[in-house]
């Protein structure tokens, strides 16, 4: 028998703590297996975020801190001007990274600063409870709208790798999803991408994966994926948005 | 023949991506309770299981521990 | 050792935090201190250490965070309303135990204020500012040297400790220029990445976790007792004063800082008119010198605290001279600097009472 798929090494022992059926379990295992596959492991410091997944240095098997909400690339950028031979990465959910980190991240990318980005959107804040985040859809109930998001009281979405795919600093930028074998494999390739970027100095590299939450969305898992492929890619479309020479 | 997909039922939280996704419908809930409460997937039959992969790719918490995938001999 | 250099004090500080071994800068632009970072930005790439200037204060020590978790000597400065923004991270490098040097250049409070010399940021430095049960050391200079030698300090405690350590001054000791002689170079070359740090796990059998967090009480209770035994080692070994002309002295003036110098003036005029008094100075606010204070109590007939605030230090004299006897205050707000005579009247008001 041949091994086709197998956890990688870099993933723990430690059992997943998040809701069943929720994505960041995915995203982890896609960013443990490149790790693997890149031989990165050992020199990687993840900046974990506030939010559901604050526990993830128990789940990747790295160097690991936990940033104040919303500060993780300022936190990451401490490391890397200082050690820039460590592999630094900040993981970060929606209100982290685009609502409390906004000025953070959009600097951080402003600098091409040679870190990389996985930003976990599901549109709420799930840690919480389910209120609003910024890429929470017009129309979407949360605890913190539950009249459904209305533009007139909270504006719009945030489209966050559009946003700083227009900036000079960021070397690679990316949307993918986890919703089904096809994206999460091609979710993985954008990753690929966004570590190379930060191997070769090329600047800075995020990389969103549209993401479920059951839970706070009130669904089955399956009615979550199915949810994603209804009304959340046609608002926030996959692709990459920015991508310099050397990570084409 | 040995199994082409190895379960790590300690983690499965019956969430049913992966019955949801495989192509070949030879996964299932089964009966088992693990010690966390959850139902864990089964595969239930190995033959007609193509080793796609896609339960490993889908599944969030690493319970679809490995994939294999048979070696025929020329 | 041995050049005299005239300075002013916010690039005397710098310039002795990068002797001593600063090696990475990040910063944002607050009056009355701007002069530091510039120096920083001028000096740093000379030498091949890191200068950023990062986008918010908020940013800056969130960037130090992230250096002091490698273990690399890592250095900001601000003034009061910068530090505000900065106190979450205060209680996240903390809990974390990792090292760092913040310089604060008081002005005058509170809000946006104004841009003139003040001390109301005592109970902030030294009673928190940032949640949670936490200290940093805190140390006050009165003199463009002192400004200079205790940066060596600074990093010594903040390595030796695993804490964060404040050095508090206000406008006009970074305004004013005097003679200073550094101390001699730290050789960075020696420095080595500490076991603890975190930046990638490399040929260690085990990987390093460097967090404030623990969802589970009892382990959040045992990171506290470490900090508490941690602060307690602290207030033992590393309280820091100066006592001028104490030992014949019948009245005990306390201040800290600019206004210590000034009081120092204060106590040449009363001398001369026969008063017997003297000035116990605390250098470090955090630990804070209780014990002396509380043993002059005996001598004294009472203490003046005077301060560029409402009365902040003021607490914790009261505090270490316990009731025995009384303690009077004189205190300027809103960047009003007291001029050594008016210390002087308001100090005889208290006399034959």
């Amino acid at each position: 028998m041949k091994t086709i798929y197998k956890v990688p090494s870099a993933i723990t022992s430690s059992d997943t703590t998040y809701c069943p059926g929720c994505t960041h379990g995915v995203a982890h295992r896609i960013v443990a297996e490149l790790l693997d596959e890149m031989g990165l492991t050992k020199k990687t410091v993840i900046v974990w975020p506030v939010g559901c997944s604050v526990f993830g240095y128990f789940f990747i098997g790295t160097d690991a801190l936990i940033a104040a909400h919303g500060r993780a690339c300022a936190m990451a950028t401490g490391i890397k001007r200082v050690h820039p031979e460590s592999f630094v990465m900040t993981y970060q959910g929606d209100g982290d990274l685009a609502s409390i980190g906004i000025a953070e991240t959009v600097h951080a990318a402003a600098r091409g600063e040679n870190i990389t980005t996985v930003f976990i959107n599901n549109g709420n804040y799930g840690m919480t409870g389910g209120q609003m985040a910024p890429t929470t859809l017009i129309g979407q109930v949360t605890t913190t709208t539950p009249y459904g998001r209305k533009p007139e009281l909270n504006g719009f979405p945030l489209h966050v790798p559009e946003m700083l795919a227009t900036m000079d600093g960021p070397a690679y930028i990316a949307r993918g999803a986890l919703d089904n074998p096809q994206h999460i494999t091609q979710a993985k390739k954008f990753i690929r991408k966004a570590f190379t970027a930060q191997q070769k100095r090329l600047g800075y590299s995020l990389v969103e994966l549209v993401s479920t939450c059951p839970t706070n969305w009130k669904m089955t898992p399956v009615e979550s994926i199915e949810r994603v492929k209804r009304e959340v890619l046609p608002i926030f479309p996959l692709g990459e948005f920015r991508a310099v020479k050397g990570v084409e | 023949m040995d199994l082409k997909v190895i379960v790590n039922e300690e983690r499965c939280k019956s969430c049913g991506l992966c019955v949801n996704i495989c192509p070949k419908h030879v996964l299932r809930i089964s009966d088992k309770i693990n010690s966390k409460g959850y139902y864990p997937v089964e595969l239930f039959d190995n033959e007609n299981c193509i080793s796609c992969g896609f339960c490993y790719l889908v599944c969030p918490d690493m319970a679809i521990a490995e994939v294999k995938k048979p070696e025929f001999v020329k | 050792m041995g050049e005299k250099l005239l300075m002013k004090g916010s690039e005397a500080i710098a310039e002795a935090a990068i002797r001593a071994g600063a090696m990475a800068f990040f910063g944002y632009p607050i009056t009355p201190q701007n002069e530091t970072p510039e120096y920083f930005s001028r000096r740093m790439p000379e030498l091949g250490r890191v200068f950023l200037q990062a986008e918010s204060e908020v940013a800056a020590i969130n960037m130090i965070y992230g250096a002091a978790c490698t273990g690399t000597r890592a250095i900001t400065t601000s003034s009061s309303p910068g530090i505000s923004l900065m106190q979450e991270g205060f209680s996240y490098i903390a809990n974390t135990n990792v090292p760092c040097v913040v310089v604060n250049a008081m002005r005058g409070g509170p809000g946006l204020g104004d841009i003139a010399p003040a001390q109301a940021d005592y109970f902030q430095s030294t009673k928190g500012g940032g949640h949670g049960d936490y200290h940093s050391i805190v140390i006050a200079p009165h003199t463009v040297q002192e400004e200079a030698d205790l940066m060596f300090d600074a990093f010594e405690l903040a390595d030796k400790y695993r804490i964060m350590v404040v050095v508090l001054v206000d406008g006009l000791l970074g305004q004013m220029m005097e003679p200073v002689e550094f101390k001699n170079w730290v050789d960075v070359k020696k420095f080595k990445t500490p076991e603890w740090a975190t930046v990638g796990q490399g040929d260690r059998a085990q990987r390093n976790i460097l967090i404030s967090f623990d969802i589970l009480a009892e382990g959040l209770e045992k990171m506290n007792c470490v900090l508490q035994n941690k602060y307690a080692k602290i207030r033992e070994n590393e309280v820091r004063f100066e006592e001028y002309k104490m030992d014949d002295a019948e009245y005990a003036i306390t201040a800290f800082g600019t206004v210590a110098r000034i009081v120092k003036t204060t106590i040449e005029l009363a001398r001369k008119e026969g008063l017997r008094v003297g000035l116990i100075r605390p250098i470090t606010l955090y630990p804070f010198p209780e014990k002396v204070i509380e043993n002059r109590a005996s001598n004294v007939k009472f203490f003046f605290d005077t301060e560029m605030n409402e009365g902040q230090m003021l607490e914790d004299v009261k505090l270490a001279v316990n009731g025995k006897k009384p303690v009077y205050f004189h205190g300027r707000l809103g960047g009003i600097v007291p001029t050594a005579e008016e210390i002087l009247d308001e100090f005889k008001k208290h006399l034959g009472g």
